[in-house]
């Protein structure tokens, strides 16, 4: 039950310190390669760039990659590699995934194996997972070199060369090798057609003969482990990490939980190590390390040990009073009755939408740390969490911190980090002050900034969908479920993270799809543009902040300034990394999760 | 007796004395009333939020008094929300008022000096005029004698008084003004006491530093400093995220009136606080930073005001932030070390040179020094028995006055001798131009004396060396403890003296200064400055003189003595009216109080919204989801008691932490961290578990009092 975390995080945590010598020197440039790649990237070169420069760079690479991906998309049905002949998707379906890939979210309003071709799956899906995976980290490299007070933040192709090269291409080939000796499909072809064991399992044709099933494989091992590694979490099949396929055996499922962790984990002690402040990055590691820790334990402890309450029915009968203008006193009295619990086992914790193969925590492992470290890949139905397990996986979205994605979490922390300073540092009796420099207005407006787009987007389309039609009618289950899928919907998006609770109609798939969901236009929009807003802003500012501080003039440390390797520093940050999630959330998670919880269960539907 | 020592203790018990008078407990009242005006209301973005959100409260409650439409909720349950709200604003207001006008209490205090006084203006043609002081002008020569006050501020540029200063500093003793050297200045509303001086006026009336320190503390021009702008700017987002959070809440519980109703089966919808838009504008009013928005403003007038209860007066709160932030101090020796004047303890005359040849020709030689020094040497040797008329310059010699820059003063006698006395390299260097050979035994001499930490100077005559004469620096009582002081408060003390390397050396060890720069002269004393600017580090300073005037306008504080020239006044961004240097210590201090109290009222105002959350939201959705009554871990009384226990709280915290903002966090120099874990504790933790207490506290009164259903 504990060995899975415990063993993730202690092999994780080995792998990433050398690991982070080895990411500093290629970003630092210490790492030339072969001549040839040397050579590449000369050409990649167009020299050193302050971070506006660079900033236009990423937006003008994301353009482009925007519209490769949609004429990706749009030619499927023409192109080849298409043996099963996928129709072209929906409109909005196209916009929305483009998105989602663009931004490293993987949301996937479309069922991989249902809808995409090899085609698409090899020139959409793989390169976006490479190249949108290497933004958040060629931002972060920035902003550590605007930190540094260096003049010109470096060169964005460069680093996105460096990236790829040196970083993602070697360690997806080493993971996909183990990938396919679990058993991962790699082969041009569209599928295997097989006789079922049981004959006629999959019904029967006009002439009586069995119909034999038709398993989906494709270039699987291609894509799975720049799925984990670059924390997208678009799966191959749209069941994801929990098909068969996809995650093959107990092995396979450490490997892939592993590749999600390793590069987030990586990246805070490159940020140390790269800023000469590995102390720093050190207090910075154990402050997210205790945070995923928790969620990790949350998950476990209300899922995996409690049972699900679906089944264990009401022991005792409640009376509950409403408000209800038409009732006597205005207030109208009902009691929720005893209801007997299933003859059900329930020794082994909440066993539903789980794949046992794994184990029973693997589950709930797996979807605190896919949304910790914002990869989205799951291999259990979130949907079936315990309602209040479920917290766990959102509170990873919500602070979007802990480890976060590549880069990207990195960046969310240090806006957290410098609120904290900036409200708490005060408190020593000085301006405050980080890594020496003194945190001024702009600074501030800046976080701030960045600090807001993520709550506006969660909670504000939130709003508008769980009272209109465009969310009451696309929950599988009205109530508080409902509205939990909603939030979650909205988190992921905003977490660009890119898992889903299920349950919403959210897909409207290939364009001749006969019954779309009836929302499923609204949300490709909305979420698509939570996606887009909320991946760049959170980038652009923290950047435009990085450079205001980065030109400022360090000063020396004595014995009056803060310092930022200490305990002290750690809680001070973790206190406000908790304080301000709480306060942004605690409605909406009391609304959701905590209301199915306490309240009768099955509610409503 | 110590200077600094008095002040602070006058300061306490002033302070104590006039916390709450009622005198400015009035009219800070009426003002708080005034500040509703939108148009000042909104130079608090925070505090207008809960002004807008209290008029929307109003409207709502017109509208269901005229009877338009019919809520589930009491009437009174709205109005008592709606005055709670009201009165949030109005002590935010009174804060603010209340702090300027203590404020302006101090300043009229110091205006009181600056009443009109006769005076005797000193006419070009000879002879005096009497006029009144508001009629002097800049440029101005004023006789002032024993008994008169002096008209305006100014420069004496002859002769030497001992005026009373209690009036602007509160300090009794009297102190000495005299012409040239850096004790020349004197501020108008003070008292001659002995002696006759007169006086170039510099300011005119009104105008004066303390004028434009007048109209600055009654916060008539009050600017805002960067750090107050910065944390406006973060308060304000902070309630535009609170906006966020709350906004959507109506729509979610208009949700879950929708699904309850159906899923008991009702035909109408049912109605929760969470559709209320009164209770949603209290939620919203509970989240955002209202209490340091309420107290931003009073805690940086009251920094300001500290400042002045030190007699310090500052151009501008900013300089007293920056105050918090030093990291270099500055310390001239003389004065700030030691007791300015030194006491020339030993004659050492060379080989062939007299005793008394050397007493005499020093004496000469210091004829022309108007520095305490010249003048000790004086006295020294009328003391050690040569006669007054021995040591008289004939009246046709020519003297040569000390100065900083060549470090020697002397005199050209009729009979062709040139005696000069000074810093000995520059002496030594006087006697190889004019060819003279120093004998070797002076060097010996110099080192030895300079190894004991004392002074010594060198008399010579023409190109001949006559002898040392040994000037001892007594250290001023409890200065090492200060600089130990200055230490834990995280300050690198820098000493500076004109004092050779040797000399510096041994005092810098004997008092523990971190470091020091010896043989200063005014521009390597501006190049060290630059230089550890440019490492960025900020750095103070003090200073009197004229020469002192482009360091101290370099410096990040330069705080100037009142005693000093108006140079130094006009060139360093503080005043110090007691003309005590150690008051850098207090400077610094109050600067780190200020924005301590700043980050502790902030770290607990954000704090205090998680025990506001669990009285809230369980009561927002008791009329929908009445399990979620699992989170009121206060157990209160009943929705509507909830939330206005919880508007209560936040409105009574303000009035309850003025004093806080007023009398500033207290700075204890225990080094930045265990400082920040105290804090962190006190005010970040404290103001977690404080709002429970204090909420369940209000619920239980008010049930008590059957205030609410």
């Amino acid at each position: 039950m504990w060995t899975l975390p415990i063993l993730l995080i202690v092999v994780t945590i080995l792998i990433s310190i050398p690991l982070s010598s080895y990411f500093a020197s290629v970003m630092d440039g210490r790492l030339k390669g072969p001549r040839v790649i040397a050579w590449c990237q000369s050409r990649l070169d167009s020299g050193p760039q302050n971070w506006k420069q660079y900033a236009v760079a990423m937006l003008i690479f994301t353009g482009a990659l925007f519209t490769y991906g949609y004429l990706v998309l749009c030619l499927q049905p023409i192109a080849p590699l298409n043996p099963l002949g996928r129709g072209i998707l929906a409109p909005s379906t196209i916009f929305n995934t483009v998105i989602s890939f663009m931004t490293n979210t993987n949301l996937q309003h479309y069922s991989g194996d249902q809808s995409l071709s090899n085609f698409s799956q090899i020139f959409f899906i793989l390169p976006n997972m490479f190249l949108s995976a290497s933004v958040g980290f060629c931002a972060l490299t920035a902003i550590i070199r605007c930190f540094r007070g260096e003049p010109t933040v470096g060169n964005f192709f460069v680093d996105m060369w460096r990236v790829v090269v040196f970083i993602y291409l070697p360690a997806a080939l080493i993971a996909g090798v183990v990938f396919i000796w679990q058993g991962m499909p790699m082969t041009f072809a569209s599928q295997h057609s097989v006789a079922t064991l049981q004959a006629g399992a999959m019904g029967l044709d006009s002439h009586g003969q069995a119909v034999p099933q038709h398993i989906i494989v494709g270039p699987v091992a291609a894509t799975i482990p720049i799925k984990m590694l670059g924390t997208n979490g678009g799966g191959f099949y749209g069941m994801n990490s929990a098909h068969p396929l996809e995650n093959p055996t107990a092995i396979s499922n450490f490997e892939t939980t592993f590749l999600m962790m390793i590069f987030p984990f990586t990246l805070v002690l490159m940020y140390g190590r790269m800023l000469r402040r590995v102390r720093h990055s050190v207090v910075i590691y154990g402050v997210m390390l205790a945070m995923m820790i928790g969620v990790i334990w949350w998950a476990i402890n209300f899922d995996t040990l409690r049972p699900n309450p679906a089944f264990t029915g009401t022991p005792v009968a409640h009376a509950y009073h409403v408000a209800d203008a038409n009732a006597p006193g205005g207030s109208l009295a009902f009691t929720v009755p005893k209801v007997a619990s299933l003859p059900v086992d329930q020794a082994l914790g909440n066993l539903e939408g789980k794949e046992l193969r794994f184990g029973t925590s693997a589950g709930a492992v797996f979807a605190a740390i896919t949304t910790d470290v914002t990869c989205g890949a799951v291999n259990a139905e979130h949907d079936s969490l315990n309602p209040i397990a479920s917290i766990s996986p959102l509170v990873g979205m919500w602070l979007n911190c802990i480890f976060g994605g590549k880069g990207v979490g990195m960046i969310n922390f240090l806006i957290f980090l410098i609120v904290g300073v900036f409200l708490a540092g005060q408190m020593v009796g000085r301006t405050p002050e980080y890594l020496g420099r003194k945190v001024g207005a702009r600074e501030m407006k800046l976080a701030m900034v960045a600090l807001l787009v993520h709550p506006l987007l969660i909670l504000g389309p939130s709003g508008v969908f769980a009272a209109t039609p465009w969310g009451t009618e696309a929950v599988a289950n009205p109530g508080p479920h409902g509205f939990s899928e909603i939030v979650y919907q909205f988190s992921s998006s905003s977490a660009n993270n890119g898992s889903a609770m299920d349950g919403l109609g959210t897909t409207y798939g290939l364009n001749n799809n006969p019954s779309p969901a009836p929302e499923a236009v609204p949300w490709d929009i909305a979420t698509g543009l939570v996606m887009l807003f909320s991946r760049y802003l959170p980038i652009l500012a923290p950047m435009a902040m990085a450079f205001y501080l980065g030109r400022k003039k360090p000063a020396p440390a004595s014995l009056a300034t803060m310092r930022d390797d200490t305990w002290t520093f750690g809680f001070l940050i973790l206190g406000t990394i908790l304080v301000i999630g709480a306060l942004l959330f605690l409605p909406v998670a009391a609304l959701g999760p905590l209301a199915e919880q306490f309240g009768p269960i099955p509610f409503g539907g | 007796m110590d200077v600094s020592v008095s002040v602070v203790e006058r300061e306490k018990g002033a302070s104590q004395r006039k916390l709450f008078g009622s005198d400015l407990v009035l009219p800070a009242l009426k003002q708080a009333f005034v500040m509703l005006r939108p148009d000042i209301q909104w130079q608090n973005p925070v505090m207008f939020v809960v002004e807008v959100g209290a008029a929307l409260t109003l409207a709502f409650i017109l509208r269901a008094w005229l009877g338009a439409t019919k809520g589930p909720f009491p009437l009174g349950y709205s109005v008592a929300l709606d005055f709670w709200l009201w009165l949030t604003v109005l002590f935010a207001n009174f804060a603010t008022a209340f702090a300027e006008a203590r404020g302006r209490a101090q300043a009229a205090s110091l205006r009181s000096t600056r009443v009109a006084t006769p005076a005797n203006r000193l006419l070009p043609e000879g002879g005096t005029e009497v006029v009144c002081s508001i009629d002097l002008k800049p440029g101005d020569l004023a006789v002032v004698t024993a008994g008169e006050v002096i008209p305006g501020d100014g420069e004496v540029i002859d002769g030497m008084a001992s005026v009373d200063e209690s009036a602007i500093t509160g300090e009794s003793a009297p102190v000495i003004r005299e012409a040239g050297g850096d004790r020349s200045g004197v501020t108008g509303g003070t008292t001659v006491l002995s002696d006759r001086i007169v006086v170039r006026i510099v300011a005119g009336f009104g105008e004066s530093f303390l004028d434009r320190m007048i109209a600055l503390v009654e916060g008539a021009v009050r600017q805002r400093t960067p750090n107050e702008i910065a944390l406006t700017l973060v308060l304000t987002a902070f309630s535009l995220i609170f906006l966020i959070v709350v906004v959507p809440l109506w729509p979610m519980a208009f949700m879950a009136e929708q699904y309850m109703a159906s899923y008991l089966g009702l035909s109408t919808p049912l109605q929760s606080l969470g559709t209320n838009v009164p209770t949603l504008v209290a939620l919203l009013v509970c989240l955002i930073p209202t209490t340091i928005g309420a107290l931003l403003a009073a805690i940086g007038i009251a920094g300001m005001d500290r400042a002045l209860r030190a007699n310090i007066i500052t151009k501008s709160g900013r300089a007293v932030e920056t105050a918090g932030d030093i990291d270099t101090v500055l310390l001239d020796k003389t004065g700030t070390i030691t007791l300015g004047a030194r006491h020339a303890s030993e004659f050492l005359p060379l080989d062939g040179v007299t005793m008394h040849e050397l007493q005499v020709r020093a004496a000469l030689a210091s004829a022309a020094d108007l520095t305490p020094e010249g003048q000790n040497i004086v006295k020294a040797v009328l003391g050690a028995g040569v006669p007054q008329n021995e040591i008289a310059a004939p009246g046709n010699a020519t003297f040569v006055p000390f100065s900083a820059e060549t470090r020697m003063s002397g005199i050209d006698l009729p009979d062709g001798r040139r005696i000069r006395k000074g810093a000995p390299d520059a002496i030594i260097a006087r006697l190889q131009t004019l060819g003279g050979t120093p004998p070797a035994r002076i060097h010996a001499l110099v080192a030895k004396a300079g190894e004991a930490g004392a002074t010594p100077l060198l008399v010579a005559d023409g190109a001949r060396a006559l002898g040392v004469v040994v000037m001892e620096d007594m250290l001023k009582p409890n200065i090492a403890a200060r600089i130990v002081q200055l230490r834990q408060m995280g300050l690198h003390t820098v000493m500076v003296t004109g004092d050779n390397r040797l000399t510096a050396e041994t005092i810098a060890r004997r008092v523990g200064v971190d470091d020091f720069l010896a043989e200063a002269t005014p521009e390597t004393k501006l190049s060290f400055l630059r230089k550890e600017q440019a490492e960025g580090k900020l750095v103070a300073m003090m200073g009197d003189g004229t020469n002192d005037a482009p360091a101290l306008a370099q410096a990040d504080v330069g705080l100037a003595m009142n005693a000093g020239t108006e140079a130094a006044k006009e060139a360093g961004n503080m005043v110090d009216l007691d003309s005590d240097p150690t008051k850098l210590i207090e400077v610094v201090e109050i600067g780190k109080q200020l924005l301590m109290t700043r980050g502790a009222l902030t770290t607990f105002s954000i704090a205090n919204d998680i025990a506001k959350y669990f009285a809230i939201v369980p009561a927002l959705f008791a009329g929908t989801l009445p399990w979620l009554k699992v989170l009121d871990i206060m157990d209160l009384h009943s929705p509507t008691s909830a939330i206005l226990s919880a508007v209560i709280f936040n409105a009574i915290i303000i009035p309850l932490l003025i004093p806080v903002a007023l009398k500033g966090v207290r700075y204890r120099p225990i080094g930045a961290d265990a400082l920040l874990r105290r804090n962190l504790v006190v005010w970040g933790l404290g103001g977690v578990i404080a709002p429970f207490i204090g909420i369940k506290l209000i619920d239980v009164i008010l049930v008590a009092l059957h205030l609410v259903a």
